[in-house]
């Protein structure tokens, strides 16, 4: 896993609190993985998770929401300038073909893009239909319907209601933990408990699995977001 | 050896002073994947506890200025989980192999120091800051008495060099230091995090579940230096100093303040091989002052 201090190509406020950052950084990088990100010295103490948005193997870029400190340090970074990224790490979504779905809400889309890229460049003849859910403003939604099948997107409501999870045969989620979980449920109802794939958040200080801060209680006794994770299958998580 | 970092500790060799401070470094195998572990002096296990705990519900980790809040719960695999499947990949290593051992009641150190009796390991961190469940949840460490107590049980069956690690909420850390002497531990290690709390202001709630947690980094390393000082001052057995260290001039500081070892905890998760850096610098700061060995600038302040 290595640590570099990377070069910033880009980085723009997409919409509101949302920016896409782009690094500098030769990588392996997969879908559903993340890369502890810090802009500073010794404070804040933590770098930060952020899941990759895309990769060209050349350079890596974050989509991310300012929600802290940390998050606005990054936003006020300009093209030219650098930061410290280390990764990839963590898990990936599982290597799967067929009618899948990907239902991400708010700042929990970012992984969907390069896991909507990578399964159509392994696997063409799958189907893989975008679910994007945001509480004000839709975002990248253009971006998204080059990645994707077909992308549905709903504003202000709940994305989780757009979706037929019997009509998948595979389902992949990442947001916040009530949507994952309702989404789960009515997969469960479906008969498609099985079926469906979570990426969890969870702060994080070392991001390598050494300092069990992340842990995540499963049915298969407590694991570590950051490196058993971050996706597991949901009923592992939520069918407790 | 001619080395000017090698540093004898209680009879044990380290190549050099620098060991990761129990709980953030696990059992080593994460960081042996990030860099070259055993260019360290020694690492301390994540804490055990007779049985394997899962730890604290809620949020684990809150950033304050220049320093962490940490509420894991000891969540471990148990000893005997740990000996099973850690201890020899870590024995292997080329380094002072620390375990570190917790209890919430004091049948549980004791059978857990028994168990550790009959295996390899270099030195025992007794872990004396846990809340003894049969006591109302005060915390072992808290008044000298109590942790004599413990130390003295502990020392009647533990094999292995015994290192007491100190809690800075002790009522007195001189007269807790001096007890720990005086019971027969090897050495001590302070401090441990200091009782802290976090409020949300919009849920009108405390951070964590568990109202107060463990803080740590640089916002403590005043205090712990200072605490270092006191204790080294008044006891004869060698002393592991850590608290906020995450540059070489830290651990010179530390050196100079009377510790034979020092730790690094969240200075790991700054930057992982946080540690090397600090080697590193600590032998050049050394080798500009013509200074052969490090334990001459030992306990200097």
């Amino acid at each position: 896993m290595p640590r570099v201090c990377s070069k910033i190509f880009s980085n723009e406020q997409v919409s509101g609190d949302f920016y896409l950052m782009k690094a500098e950084c030769p990588n392996d990088a997969r879908m559903g993985q993340f890369y502890m990100i810090r802009a500073w010295e010794t404070y804040p103490v933590l770098s930060r998770p952020v899941s990759v948005f895309d990769t060209d193997g050349k350079t890596v870029s974050f989509l991310y929401k300012v929600v802290g400190k940390g998050t606005e340090i990054f936003a006020g970074l300009k093209a030219g300038g650098e930061i410290t990224l280390e990764g990839p790490l963590g898990n990936t979504f599982p290597d799967l073909s067929g009618k899948i779905a990907m239902v991400g809400g708010g700042v929990g889309i970012a992984p969907f893009y390069l896991t909507a890229r990578e399964l159509k460049a392994r696997h063409p003849e799958s189907r893989i239909d975008l679910y994007l859910g945001f509480s004000d403003q839709a975002l990248l939604v253009d971006d998204y319907r080059k990645a994707a099948d077909n992308v549905i997107v709903d504003v202000g409501g709940f994305i989780t209601d757009s979706i037929d999870p019997a009509l998948y045969e595979h389902i992949f989620t990442c947001g916040p933990e009530i949507m994952m979980r309702v989404l789960y449920e009515k997969c469960r109802r479906a008969g498609a408990g099985d079926r469906l794939y979570v990426s969890m958040e969870n702060r994080m200080a070392c991001g390598v699995g050494a300092c069990f801060v992340c842990s995540c209680k499963t049915s298969k006794g407590n694991k570590k977001v950051c490196k058993d994770g971050p996706v597991f299958p949901g009923k592992e998580v939520f069918g407790l | 050896m001619s080395d000017c970092l090698y540093t004898d500790f209680a009879g044990i060799s380290f190549k050099n002073p620098v060991v990761l401070a129990s709980g953030t470094c696990g059992f080593g195998r994460e960081y042996s994947e990030i860099f070259d572990i055993e260019r360290l002096g020694g690492i301390a296990s994540k804490g055990l506890t007779l049985n394997a705990r899962g730890g604290n519900e809620g949020i684990r980790v809150w950033e304050t200025a220049s320093g962490l809040m940490n509420s894991v719960g000891l969540e471990n695999p148990g000893v005997r989980e740990f000996i099973r499947r850690e201890l020899d990949w870590v024995n292997g290593l080329d380094l002072v192999n620390i375990v570190n051992l917790g209890g919430h009641s004091m049948e549980d150190y004791i059978e857990g120091a028994e168990l550790l009796n009959d295996v390899k390991l270099d030195i025992l961190e007794l872990n004396i800051s846990c809340p003894n469940v049969k006591a109302g949840g005060m915390n072992f460490g808290v008044k000298t008495e109590v942790a004599r107590d413990v130390v003295r049980r502990i020392r009647r069956v533990c094999r292995h060099r015994l290192v007491v690690k100190l809690s800075p909420n002790a009522e007195d850390i001189v007269s807790l230091a001096r007890a720990c002497e005086e019971e027969g531990a090897d050495g001590i290690s302070l401090v441990n995090t200091f009782l802290a709390m976090a409020i949300d202001i919009q849920k009108r709630k405390p951070v964590f579940e568990n109202t107060y947690a463990g803080l740590s980094g640089p916002a403590i390393k005043p205090v712990a230096l200072r605490m270092v000082h006191q204790a080294a001052k008044a006891v004869s057995i060698p002393v592991m100093g850590m608290g906020g260290i995450v540059s070489w001039q830290d651990a010179i500081e530390f050196i100079m303040a009377g510790a034979t070892v020092v730790q690094i905890g969240t200075g790991s998760f700054i930057k992982p091989s946080i540690a090397l850096d600090v080697i590193d610098g600590t032998r050049a700061f050394l080798d500009s002052k013509g200074i052969g060995n490090i334990s001459e600038i030992r306990g200097s302040v």
